[in-house]
């Protein structure tokens, strides 16, 4: 397993938001965690990039205890996240924000990452210089996706990438995040609206109130009544 | 009042940019910090008071006394610089170290952080009070004071030169830092969003350490220009010259590095301008309206945030 987390609690001041996770995710897999809004599932995503801290249980990548690891560690390891509401530094340029995904290595030697990156978004080569605040929010989305692949995770957090986004875009988005684990890197979601997330990954696990109450193969979620009435809007769902 | 201003206008305009490029050095000390941290280190004129001592006592352990010339005058200045700035640094650091970092670590509110600024400036002005005595001391000359140049009827003299020289030159300095290398790509990472800047890998702690070092240093700078122009210090010397400094930072927009320059330079000038125009007595009440005004009209300041630009 390339990620495993055990028992995992965390607190937000005196409520526990997580309530004893465990999940794992293979390398190469695309796994999703689906839940309503307040099910844990952006704390997750945080405690594993490092910036909550753990009340208890422990967080396993690629066989090394990293539980009590500092967030700013967690990229050479090869932990990147792209989070919730794209954290798109506003003042700096389109290549300034990419440049940042190289920050955590020494020698920034990132030609071949920004081809690649570029290659993948070839939106952001035509916004270049364009700040960052200023771009589309689909146009954001990809400058996350892209600035994270720049630190050549070999594990890749998405907080929500298709909020607020147009149906097309976040089909557009998924399309490359198919692309980006065909090529090798293992991908961990977290989705409000999962039928896209489900039909893209391999494996789910459905989060409530900070626990897990469902896990199982994607394809199967996606036929599972209960969970198309709770989390795929009700309607057929392919 | 009219003929006043129009006949002092070029001394007015020299003073002014004279004095506005110490405000300006001090003032990017609070807009980095605020920048970062966004905390007001109220401190930080006691920063700039402890470098004031800190030339005063390399001129006495090199024993000058009087006016020097040539190299050695060169070498003088920059030993008083080259000190100055490694002690307003190295206290920047410390104070940062044990005034705030403990209260960071804890998740304390910035209210908590704002009172400990202000204790901890009180606790260095006595500390220095107690140990230097309550009296001014004067900083002995280090150079002749000769007019270079006339422009108007305001006289150029080779110290108020010096004071915008090296000022300019600081600013500069910075502003490559913090657009050109690897740690100011964090500052102004960790300034737009500390958050992601953490997911991007960069270490918090040594951003707002360095933030603290620069900041320092050029209060060092200040407090090092400040000696060879006024020639003098005393243990509340950074108050009112800290709250100009502050005041220029609101002014030219707090967070923004170029607005530092901009707000300490015109704050220079108009307080100057002021003074001339009311009379001298009116100086440091021109220069706290303009503050009043900014906060009530225009409170991002002339130039708006920048080191952070609109953060959500």
């Amino acid at each position: 397993m390339l990620l495993e987390v055990e028992d995992l609690r965390v607190h937000y001041g005196k409520i526990e938001a997580i309530r004893g996770i465990s999940i794992a995710v293979d390398e190469g897999e695309i796994v999703t965690l689906i839940g309503a809004n307040g099910a844990g599932k952006t704390t997750t995503l945080k405690t594993l990039s490092g910036l909550r801290r753990v009340t208890s249980g422990s967080v396993r990548f690629a066989g090394e205890d990293i539980t009590g690891v500092a967030g700013h560690k967690r990229v050479t390891l090869g932990i990147c996240q792209a989070p919730e509401g794209r954290g798109i530094f506003p003042g700096m340029t389109v290549m300034e924000n990419l440049d940042m995904g190289t920050y955590a290595r020494k020698s920034p030697d990132h030609a071949a990452d920004l081809d690649r990156v570029l290659t993948l978004f070839p939106r952001l080569a035509e916004r270049r210089k364009q700040s960052g605040g200023t771009l589309s929010g689909g146009e954001q989305q990809m400058l996350a996706i892209g600035r994270a692949m720049m630190a050549r995770p070999r594990l890749l957090l998405l907080d929500e990438p298709s909020m607020g986004l147009a149906p097309l875009i976040v089909q557009q988005i998924f399309q490359i995040l198919k692309e980006i684990n065909d090529q090798g890197t293992t991908i961990l979601l977290v989705e409000q609206n999962a039928t896209q997330a489900l039909q893209l990954s391999d494996r789910a696990y459905v989060l409530e109130t900070g626990s897990v109450i469902k896990s199982a193969p994607a394809a199967e979620l996606l036929d599972d009544p209960s969970v198309r009435e709770a989390y795929l809007g009700g309607a057929a769902a392919h | 009042m009219w003929n006043d201003f129009v006949t002092q206008f070029w001394p007015s305009t020299i003073d002014g940019l004279t004095n506005g490029s110490i405000y300006a050095l001090v003032a990017l000390g609070y807009t980095l910090v605020y920048g970062v941290l966004r905390l007001i280190n109220f401190a930080h004129s006691e920063i700039f008071m402890i470098g004031t001592f800190a030339s005063l006592f390399v001129l006495d352990w090199i024993n000058i006394s009087g006016p020097q010339t040539g190299l050695a005058l060169v070498g003088v200045l920059l030993m008083m610089l080259a000190v100055s700035m490694a002690v307003s640094g190295g206290s920047a650091v410390l104070l940062e170290r044990i005034a705030y970092r403990p209260l960071r670590k804890r998740g304390a509110s910035r209210l908590a952080a704002l009172i400990s600024a202000i204790g901890a400036s009180f606790f260095l002005q006595e500390l220095f009070a107690i140990w230097q005595g309550r009296d001014q001391l004067s900083i002995p000359r280090v150079m002749d004071k000769e007019v270079l140049f006339n422009i108007g009827s305001g006289q150029v003299r080779n110290d108020k030169l010096l004071v915008v020289v090296a000022a300019i030159l600081m600013m500069i300095a910075l502003d490559r830092f913090v657009n050109g290398s690897r740690l100011g790509r964090g500052i102004r990472a960790t300034a737009q969003d500390p958050d992601t800047a953490v997911l991007m890998g960069v270490n918090i702690d040594r951003v707002v350490l360095v933030t603290f070092l620069l900041g320092g240093m050029l209060a060092g700078v200040a407090a090092m220009l400040y000696g060879v122009f006024f020639e003098l210090t005393q243990y509340n010397v950074g108050f009112l010259l800290g709250i100009k400094a502050f005041t220029a930072a609101v002014l030219g927009g707090i967070g923004n590095i170029r607005g530092a320059l901009v707000g300490g330079l015109a704050l220079g000038l108009i307080e100057n301008y002021g003074a001339s125009f009311f009379g001298s007595e009116w100086l440091n009440v021109v220069a706290f309206s303009v503050l009043v005004l900014v906060l009530m009209f225009r409170p991002t300041g002339i130039l708006g945030e920048n080191l952070q630009r609109a953060r959500a």
